[in-house]
């Protein structure tokens, strides 16, 4: 049985299959409206959690299964004591497959080693955080067309931000791909990932501290959010933080092709009056984030929809 | 010349660095084995200067070696039988630790679930890094200090 805890536990070949099938479901939702009936997918979400949860039981609803579920460990037996193991092994006899949100670092690898169903992690503290990476990497391909040859900026807080390593990990299997890591030196990426990621794929990567000076080279910006307790002093935050304000006037600085993408939730790191901009494919990424739950959901089940 | 008694079978943990047999002791839960365990501290050594030496008397499937891999690449093991080094086992740093160390990151699923094993994967051979198995914390502890 497939769990997936990591974006690297799927091969190129297989994610790129993955792909493939959420794109079709975009094209013909139709098609695998029951695809899913008389399935369940358990949604053990121990912190809150308004998109990821959501748009997973989006992603059963349109695949014509049902959803059960809770949605803060206050509510689950969790706040009785039990344990991880205990709660899967409960919960498969009762679903099909597990969406797993945990506080706790590695509580879904533990489920997956007691669980009879697919667990999926659906984010573990600060730790991985996979549909999200699978949702970026959609929404890549499905925009750009590709997934190689590509100048990425990612711009914000790459010191502690979990989908920015995810990304970087997911995206290096491609080739021709370059970073531009933009970031105040207070949240510069850590040498762990510069080292055992970037250098060791031989991916070319420049540190930068000014947004304007990266949009013109940028394929694509994603953007994160800086926070201000992350900084050591006020002066340097209130030095820096307009430098990482995507507003209308720096847009005008990137290409024509350029696309910007969000994990959301946003705070102000994207002024409102981007979103107007065709090259804002924030919320559209929202929606991949359905289709590619949807795909991961029947992948994980072994269900094949015939044409 | 300090004389301890020859082992029938059993191992014999040579070029322990001086003053780290007891923690190697605890390490391998030599308290916990009903034989014969002689502990040297402080033997002369030409290439050492100075350095302590375990000899245990068991059937030689009793201990699980592969820590001291872990421990220290320097130990030399001398496997005993019938009176005679049989073999010296070259060491080597073992592809996983369960609950040898513990993870110290808070955040982990190790610090709240219960029964459940410590287990680190030795993930770059090279640099000697190991990295908790669950949330993939590196291990920062320094192994000369056992």
């Amino acid at each position: 049985m497939k769990h997936l805890m990591s974006p690297l536990d799927f091969s190129v070949d297989e994610l790129d299959r993955i792909l493939d099938l959420a794109n079709d479901m975009e094209n013909h939702p139709q098609k695998y409206a029951h695809a899913c009936a008389g399935k369940k997918l358990a949604t053990l979400f121990y912190e809150p959690s308004t998109r990821t949860r959501l748009s997973f039981e989006a992603a059963m609803l349109n695949l014509g299964g049902s959803v059960l579920g809770f949605s803060s460990a206050d509510s689950s037996s969790a706040a009785k004591g039990e344990s991880v193991s205990d709660t899967i092994r409960v919960i498969s006899c009762y679903a099909d497959i597990c969406a797993m949100r945990h506080p706790k670092e590695g509580a879904p690898m533990v489920a997956a080693a007691k669980s009879s169903i697919p667990v999926i992690n659906a984010g573990d503290g600060g730790h991985q955080h996979p549909t999200q990476t699978l949702t970026d990497l959609l929404t890549i391909r499905t925009l750009k067309g590709r997934l190689n040859d590509l100048t990425i900026g990612l711009c914000g807080d790459l010191k502690f931000g979990r989908t920015v390593h995810s990304l970087i990990h997911a995206l290096v299997r491609y080739p021709n791909v370059r970073f531009v890591l933009i970031s105040p030196d207070e949240l510069r990426i850590p040498d762990y990932i510069k080292e055992n990621v970037l250098d060791k794929n031989n991916v070319p990567y420049k540190e930068v501290e000014r947004l304007e000076e990266a949009l013109p080279e940028l394929d694509l910006l994603y953007m994160t959010r800086v926070q201000k307790e992350r900084f050591f002093n006020e002066e340097d935050y209130v030095r820096m933080k307009d430098f990482y304000i995507l507003d209308k006037k720096k847009m005008e600085l990137a290409p024509d092709d350029m696309l910007v993408l969000h994990p959301l939730p946003r705070v102000n790191e994207i002024s409102v009056e981007v979103d107007s901009d065709p090259r804002a494919v924030y919320f559209k990424q929202a929606q991949f984030g359905v289709y590619v739950r949807m795909a991961l959901i029947l992948t994980l089940l072994g269900i094949k929809v015939e044409e | 010349m300090l004389n301890v008694g020859q082992l029938n079978e059993g191992f014999v943990l040579d070029h322990i660095e001086a003053g780290k047999s007891m923690e190697i002791y605890r390490y391998l839960k030599l308290d916990k084995l009903d034989c014969c365990v002689a502990i040297i501290k402080n033997a002369r050594s030409n290439k050492m200067g100075k350095k302590d030496i375990i000899k245990v008397e068991c059937p030689i499937d009793m201990l699980d070696l592969n820590i001291l891999g872990f421990i220290d690449h320097n130990i030399t093991v001398n496997i005993i039988k019938d009176g005679l080094i049989v073999d010296k086992k070259v060491l080597s740093l073992p592809k996983q630790l369960v609950n040898i160390i513990k993870c110290k990151n808070p955040r982990c699923i190790t610090s709240i679930e219960q029964e459940l094993d410590h287990i680190f994967l030795l993930t770059d051979p090279e640099k000697e890094v190991y990295r908790c198995k669950y949330c993939e914390e590196k291990y920062s502890g320094h192994k000369k200090k056992y």
